[in-house]
């Protein structure tokens, strides 16, 4: 592929220390990921995807090995640097919406362009257009407890796409969230993906989520296990159940 | 991103959280508003002093007895029978002396007609209004004529024409009998009020002294006098001439030196001032409380923000996570904590201004709005906000946004 991969892992280990433990999340992780792929890391918990996800969502920094993200080595980059490479590249889905109370969906998806100094007169606009193409456009002036959790994670991925990110981390978005629901969030994703070709990076552990993804990547105690086409996995794994 | 901005966020934040951010304010309010009130009541009390003392008369000295020693026993200052008349004329004629009135007071139960009262008699020279500033409300004041006569006329304050002479009755013409002695009324007084001790300054009857002392007390030969009014020329000689009367009655008594005077004279000014000073102390007392309060107040910010800081650690883990640095999120926190304490204080120093005009209607003195005092509470309320906001601000901005966002 002759695009720089948004992201390129190298031998990456992220060690946690616990009293005189410690404790090896990611163990050598090799990885790369390239504009316009959708990816789903599944694994266990306590597998070391959430902190994969960490890693690459820089809010935290590996213990060893390099982290390339659209090609620069941001090891040496400073907190801001990467608070503002999170503000500008970067686009966060959590399990629980993570929702500013009291706020209206509007405010929640202009959040993240307050902090990339997006001018004010655009945000408005801006915003609107991100709650339309999650198709949640009349819940602009809805608070988020006054919205079904589908609605809330809509206005999530709305806040987590407004600027432009190179990449979409959703972590176990479908969580907090029943079959129907689940079902209509991954459509998004996929729309997202296919129409727009935007990166998207998620974590799971629901077959029926990952499913949805192009390409699966199993983790398990720290280290990648399996990377493949969705189809090729789902073969073996149907096999494993 | 820009500080404006920021103000944005940290303004949404309080206005989303209602209930909260008025229970911060609350210290910062009560703070403001006791310093406000604290200082306009100094400022108020000291004004009314002054203007009680200046009230008095114009460039006042007064003159009283001094103690006497009977058989070793001291009597207080005023028991002593030193001063004289002719003590007057002679400081009447002292350089930079505009006035001097002998004052000779007695009580009595006084008869009018039908009615009777029991009032205060003064005894004063004709120059006793000019030095005490008081005024007529009809007829006129006694005369040196009716000085040197020890005429039987007097002059009735307002309280007595009340007690005397009720229902409107015009009293000029009339008799009044003091001690069973029919005085003639031919003026009244202007209503003057309380004195600064409370006393009724109207339940008065003035006659001529000489007629007091002649007629009533029967001390005219050889007689004393309770008190001199004196009024100096003008008040820069107010010092120099109240020691040109000690000098001349030091010398009219008879005093050597090393012997203590019989007699003492009393500057008024010094009273003004010995007040003035009593009044700043109290206000510096009543500011030390006050700023003890505000310290209370911004503690009570720095406590409720160290809550909302833990309530807000999703919050705080989001906006990590979309792009905000530390420096805007201590920054959000720090402008929250002093928006709050800033309102808070606006909110305190119109409740002070509020509370300080209710004090000053039921304390009946001069309402005093300190400008300076007001600003000196607010920026200190501010002041407080970024002191006590810093430490909520920094934990906020050092929390680690993975833990944060786990945070339940």
């Amino acid at each position: 592929m002759p695009d720089t991969p948004v992201v390129r892992l190298v031998d990456v280990h992220k060690t946690y220390v616990m009293g005189d433990q410690s404790v090896a999340a990611l163990d050598g992780v090799d990885f790369s990921l390239d504009p316009g792929e959708f990816v789903a890391i599944m694994g266990p918990s306590g597998s070391g995807k959430s902190t994969l996800m960490h890693v690459i969502g820089l809010l935290t920094r590996p213990t060893s090995g390099q982290y390339f993200f659209e090609g620069q080595d941001v090891s040496s980059f400073s907190a801001d640097e990467l608070a503002d490479l999170r503000s500008r590249r970067l686009g966060f889905v959590f399990q629980s919406y993570n929702l500013l109370a009291r706020t209206t969906s509007l405010e929640n998806v202009e959040l993240p362009m307050v902090y990339a100094g997006v001018h004010a007169d655009q945000q408005h606009e801006r915003a609107m257009r991100a709650l339309e193409i999650v198709g949640v456009p009349e819940m602009a002036e809805h608070i988020s407890n006054q919205m079904s959790g589908g609605q809330q994670q809509r206005v999530a991925i709305a806040r987590a796409l407004v600027n432009d990110p190179s990449l979409i981390l959703a972590d176990e978005p479908t969580g907090a969230l029943d079959t129907k629901s689940s079902e209509e969030i991954m459509n998004v994703f996929t729309q997202l993906n296919a129409e727009r070709g935007m990166t998207i990076l998620l974590v799971t552990h629901e077959p029926s989520v990952g499913r949805k993804a192009k390409r699966i990547i199993t983790f398990r105690d720290g280290k990648i296990v399996g990377d493949g086409p969705t189809a090729e996995v789902f073969k073996h794994e149907t096999i494993a159940l | 991103m820009s500080i404006i901005a920021l103000v944005r966020v940290a303004w949404e934040a309080i206005v989303r959280n209602r209930v909260r951010s008025l229970l911060t304010m609350l210290g910062m309010i009560i703070g403001v508003s006791a310093v406000v009130i604290t200082i306009s009541i100094g400022v108020g009390a000291r004004e009314a002093v002054s203007a009680q003392i200046t009230g008095l008369g114009s460039n006042l000295l007064i003159v009283i007895p001094g103690s006497v020693t009977l058989n070793g026993v001291r009597t207080g200052t005023g028991a002593a029978s030193t001063l004289t008349p002719e003590d007057g004329l002679a400081i009447a004629k002292l350089p930079k002396v505009a006035a001097v009135s002998p004052g000779v007071g007695v009580s009595a139960q006084v008869v009018a007609g039908e009615n009777n009262w029991y009032t205060r008699i003064s005894g004063v020279a004709p120059t006793f209004t000019y030095i005490r500033e008081w005024h007529m409300a009809s007829g006129s004041f006694f005369t040196d004529a009716d000085d040197a006569a020890s005429a039987k006329v007097c002059v009735l304050g307002q309280t007595v024409v009340e007690n005397l002479f009720p229902g409107g009755e015009n009293p000029l013409g009339k008799t009044v009998l003091i001690r069973n002695v029919p005085f003639t009324v031919i003026g009244t007084l202007a209503r003057r009020g309380q004195s600064a001790s409370g006393q009724d300054q109207d339940d008065v009857i003035m006659i001529p002294y000489t007629a007091s002392m002649q007629r009533l007390t029967g001390t005219w030969f050889g007689g004393f006098v309770n008190v001199i009014a004196v009024s100096a020329a003008d008040q820069p000689s107010i010092p120099l001439v109240q020691n040109e009367i000690t000098e001349l009655l030091r010398q009219r008594h008879r005093i050597v030196a090393g012997m203590d005077d019989d007699f003492d004279v009393r500057n008024l000014q010094d009273i003004a001032n010995a007040a003035a000073a009593s009044a700043t102390t109290m206000e510096f007392l009543l500011a030390g409380v006050a700023v003890v309060s505000l310290l209370v107040g911004g503690i009570g910010i720095m406590n409720i923000m160290l809550v909302s800081v833990t309530e807000r650690t999703r919050e705080i883990g989001l906006r990590i996570a979309v792009g905000a640095r530390s420096a805007s999120i201590l920054l959000q926190f720090l402008i929250e904590a002093v928006v709050l304490s800033g309102v808070g204080g606006l909110i305190g120093v119109v409740l002070g201004i509020v509370g300080a005009g209710a004090v000053a209607i039921f304390g009946h003195w001069p309402m005093a709005v300190p400008v300076v005092g007001i600003l000196l509470a607010f920026s200190f309320a501010a002041l407080t906000g970024i002191f006590f906001g810093y430490y909520p601000a920094s934990k906020a901005a050092h929390l680690d946004p993975i833990e944060a966002l786990r945070f339940e």
